[in-house]
């Protein structure tokens, strides 16, 4: 065990775990953010994507170790009344079907569309291939990729 | 109109569900909503009633008119949580905005099969649901009329308002509802007319949508209590194989770890419900305080584990090989090849037969054979197995995902000696259920490791353990035979089908009732690798195959492939053969005339390569175009173009959303799915060697059409995936020139236009 003081979503946190913990876990079991999904453990899935430092990562193969002193953002912490730009096209086009893989799916085009604000479909592809839905909602999950892209203000 | 018996009586109202008085609840729109109040961000919230008047199982009204409706069926992503509390809220005459959606719990007094399966949850649930609704608007329109002394025939409502027409005064529901409450249930309600349907056949958002977007807590995963404990399991790495010994020194000295110790979650002498399917009972369990301390618990056990001789089963029998003798039943894919192309379909008996088709076959001027396979499937569903379970006291509570909690509740009853009134089984949001949490394995055993540490645990499983615990689509085989005479025409048809441990065949679907002679044939081989229904059962192989023969045999008889299918179904619909053909020979030519005209199937003039298929399974009808053009050997899917009758489609953009996602699903497990075995142990155990269709491979553009026919809805949550397998089949063929038989496709296509290439 040793101390770890990490920012999750602005909030500065102090914890005390094996320093192999994946953030995944220590997510989940210690801090109660269970937003961010356990799917494969071994960043094949995409379910667990968070931004370490406003880009995407698979939060089950980063030892609380290599995230100290980073700063962390989940699902739970995108926006404050679930209204990110993309949250609001997720709605939309009513995206989800079991909703899963969804959080993990919102985090990888939020990191998307900061570095490329306007993708191509290649592009959406491309990026979101990391991410399984297992209900199949991919050409929802590209149509409101381009409807967030749409009504941003670059 | 429709007169039905309520046949409900005034139950106390659903046990354990609690809902906080005077919370809010945020997810609705709120404009109708007599005290809505705003909050920042511009968001709004319904407000909680001070009271709620429980009008009966299905609903309660509060007193500012804000209603509650139960959504009884487990949600697997298949959307009954908003689609079925429509149906409530349809005959209750209220504003859709005003409504609460609420997952009821297990409750077999007040609700009638609470199952996810069979794509039955609204054909089902479409009289008792409505029902429900307009009983609770009949006593409010009678409490009202009889403040007012007028008859009830004099009112009339609105978006939860009751007005009188002769003096033009009105009350809302949440003003009369505590005196409704009171009234007596009537005997017989009216069910509305189709036509005056107003949220019936109108998109309305996934009720949860909000809470999913927002990372909210809503799966079993996410359930958590302060003094909960983490469990998981070690199962035997073979099937085949079962536990011998543990040495668990080391690991129970781990940081976190409580207790580690073996359980039998199936006793021998245990009755097994159908729904409690497990190949591995005795298990090694650890217990800790997190999920991260109780994996590396895992890795420290010596766990030694033996050939189990009960568990060898027919394949050894059958196949002599020394190797398999001396591997004591551990079974290979190899093997089960062999034995499904050769042995299988010699051992097969007959299920149905039209006419007389040996004749026709020794007669006939050419005879066209084909062979079809396919692999074991694993269900992958997202949230992999988990469950919560407090078993303490004599009482067990259960939360998590479960597709059959009245079943499980026999269960757990059964294992532990409870009372079932003593077992409380709540369903949270599942992450993809697909018939994998049919068979609540995990779910007993959840409770029996509660009941042997005496906490509450929530039972975890890895990726790993999800893949390789069994419950798998069975390994499957089909021989097709079609006798044409000298004018090519069809004269006869044999399909022999069967496979591990479980055959595809459905005897009495088209083509039977199409053909003069027909045979069909059925064989299985016994195996002690466990199997369950996976999205579509045994359609979601022999749909594809049988497609993809017909195509071939249409081309065989210089036929274009819809028209030779509604020939058939011509023949089918006005001359059938036999007498206990299981279609509509109508509908299924339905959908292939409604995707010939929107696919614009004779005057195709893309550039793609086009199959089609159709298929008919749990009621519906659904024939898919798919287009598809190959790419550095990869197949890029351009389109599909879907058409399905489903009877009345209750909420239409979340029903597009449904055949969307089961498209995909097909067409993902048809070209890149499998699991094989080598001595009993999977070759794949996680997303790194097990292939799910992605992003890039998924269709760019998916079309759906509905058939409007009006008639009272059948299954929707599994007819699209089957017969799109054969519409990708008949397409790679355009587009590599050579016929597929083997799933999956993807390995075979790609050898196959290497092969063109050079």
């Amino acid at each position: 065990m040793a101390e770890f003081s990490i920012t999750i979503n602005g909030e500065k946190q102090s914890l005390d775990v094996d320093p192999n913990t994946p953030l995944l876990w220590v997510l989940r079991d210690n801090l109660k953010l269970v937003g961010t999904k356990y799917g494969c453990g071994v960043a094949q899935c995409g379910a667990c994507t968070v931004h370490l430092n406003g880009s995407a990562v698979r939060s089950c193969q980063l030892p609380i170790s290599a995230a100290a002193n980073n700063e962390i953002t989940t699902i739970e912490g995108l926006s404050e009344h679930g209204d990110h730009p993309v949250q609001k096209a997720w709605l939309e086009h009513d995206v989800p079907q079991c909703g899963y893989c969804q959080a993990g799916q919102i985090m990888s085009a939020v990191s998307l569309l900061r570095d490329n604000p306007r993708p191509s479909d290649e592009q959406i592809e491309d990026a979101m291939h990391g991410n399984i839905c297992r209900c199949g909602t991919y050409t929802r999950i590209k149509a409101a990729i381009k409807t967030a892209s749409n009504s941003q203000i670059v | 109109m429709s007169k039905v018996k309520t046949g409900m009586g005034r139950r106390s109202f659903i046990k354990n569900v609690s809902l906080a008085g005077g919370g809010l609840v945020i997810g609705f729109n709120w404009l109708a909503c007599k005290r809505a109040a705003e909050v920042s961000g511009g968001e709004m919230v319904l407000e909680m009633p001070d009271e709620w008047f429980e009008m009966n199982g299905y609903l309660k009204i509060g007193n500012n008119g804000v209603v509650t409706i139960y959504s009884p069926n487990p949600e697997i992503g298949q959307n009954v949580k908003t689609s079925m509390p429509m149906l409530v809220a349809e005959e209750l005459d209220v504003d859709w905005n005003n409504v609460i959606v609420e997952q009821a719990p297990l409750n077999t007094d007040l609700f009638t099969r609470q199952l996810a399966g069979g794509s039955q949850s609204i054909r089902q649930g479409w009289e008792p649901l409505r029902m429900a609704g307009a009983t609770a608007r009949q006593m409010l329109l009678i409490a009202a009329a009889s403040q007012w002394d007028v008859p009830v025939s004099e009112l009339s409502v609105e978006n939860g308002i009751i007005t009188h027409n002769g003096s033009d005064r009105s009350i809302g529901f949440g003003e009369i509802a505590k005196d409704a409450a009171k009234v007596e249930v009537p005997e017989e309600v009216v069910l509305k007319e189709n036509t005056n349907f107003k949220i019936i056949g109108t998109s309305r958002k996934n009720v949860d949508a909000k809470k999913i977007v927002t990372g909210q807590p809503l799966f079993g995963l996410d359930v958590d209590r302060d003094d909960m404990l983490i469990a998981m399991m070690v199962q035997p790495p073979a099937f085949g194989m079962e536990l011998k010994s543990m040495d668990a020194e080391k690991a129970k000295e781990m940081p976190g770890i409580k207790d580690i110790f073996t359980i039998n979650s199936y006793p021998d002498d245990m009755e097994r419900e159908w729904s409690d399917v497990a190949a591995f009972s005795k298990l090694v369990v650890v217990v800790g305080e997190s999920t991260w301390q109780v994996m590396q618990a895992r890795k420290a056990l010596k766990i030694e584990w033996d050939l189990n001789p009960q568990l060898v089963k027919e394949i050894e029998i059958l196949e002599k090989s020394p190797a398999l003798a001396d591997s004591g039943g551990l079974e290979d894919s190899d093997i089960h090849y062999n034995l499904m192309t050769e042995i299988g379909p010699q051992k097969s008996e007959m299920v149905r037969k039209d006419g007389d088709p040996e004749t026709a076959f020794k007669n006939a001027a050419r005879v066209i054979e084909r062979s079809y396979t396919c692999p074991f499937l694993a269900h992958n569903c997202m949230e992999p197995m988990n469950f919560f379970a407090n078993v303490t006291n004599g009482k067990a509570e259960l939360i998590g995902p479960i597709q059959t909690p009245e079943f499980a509740e026999k269960s757990v009853s059964k294992r532990l000696g409870l009372e079932l009134e003593d077992i409380d089984i709540q369903m949270t949001r599942m992450g993809g259920g697909f018939g994998r949490r049919l068979y609540g394995n995990f779910l007993v055993e959840a409770a029996v490791i509660s009941h042997e540490i005496g906490a509450p645990v929530k039972l975890v499983y890895t990726r790993e353990d999800d893949m390789t615990n069994g419950v798998y689509r069975p390994a499957y085989q089909v021989t097709y035979k079609a006798a044409l005479d000298g004018n090519n025409n069809l004269t006869a048809f044999h399909v022999n089908a069967g496979g591990i441990n479980e055959s595809p065949l459905f005897a009495n679907r088209f083509p039977a009732g199409a053909i003069d002679n027909y045979l069909a044939e059925s064989w299985t081989i016994e195996s002690n690798i466990s199997i369950g229904a996976f999205r579509a059962p045994r359609s979601n192989f022999i749909a594809g195959a049988e497609q993809s023969f017909l195509d071939e045999l249409a081309e065989e008889m210089g036929k274009d492939p819809i028209q030779f299918r509604l020939d058939m179904l011509k023949r089918a619909q006005n001359d059938p053969v036999g007498e206990n053909n299981d279609y509509d020979a109508a509908r299924y030519a339905g959908v292939l005339e409604l995707v010939r005209d929107k696919s614009g199937w004779n005057n195709n003039n893309s550039n793609s390569s086009r199959g089609v298929a159709a298929y008919y399974c749990h009621d519906s009808y659904v024939a898919q175009v798919l287009d598809l053009s190959l790419k550095n050997n990869e197949p890029i899917i351009d389109r599909v173009i879907c058409a399905v009758d489903c009877g009345i489609v209750v909420n239409p953009d979340a029903a597009i959303n449904m055949v969307e996602g089961g498209t995909v699903d097909g067409i993902g497990h048809a070209l890149y799915s499998g699991l094989t075995f080598k001595e009993g142990v999977t070759q794949q155990s996680n997303f790194d060697t097990y292939r799910l269709i992605r992003h890039r491979e998924a269709p760019k553009k998916i079309d759906v059409h509905f058939v409007e026919n009006g008639i009272d809805p059948t299954g929707l949550g599994e007819p699209p995936s089957p017969p799109v397998q054969g519409a990708l089949a008949n397409a790679l063929y355009k587009a590599t020139g050579k016929r597929i038989y083997k799933q999956p496709f993807y390995p075979e296509i790609s050898t196959e236009s290497r092969e063109i290439k050079t």
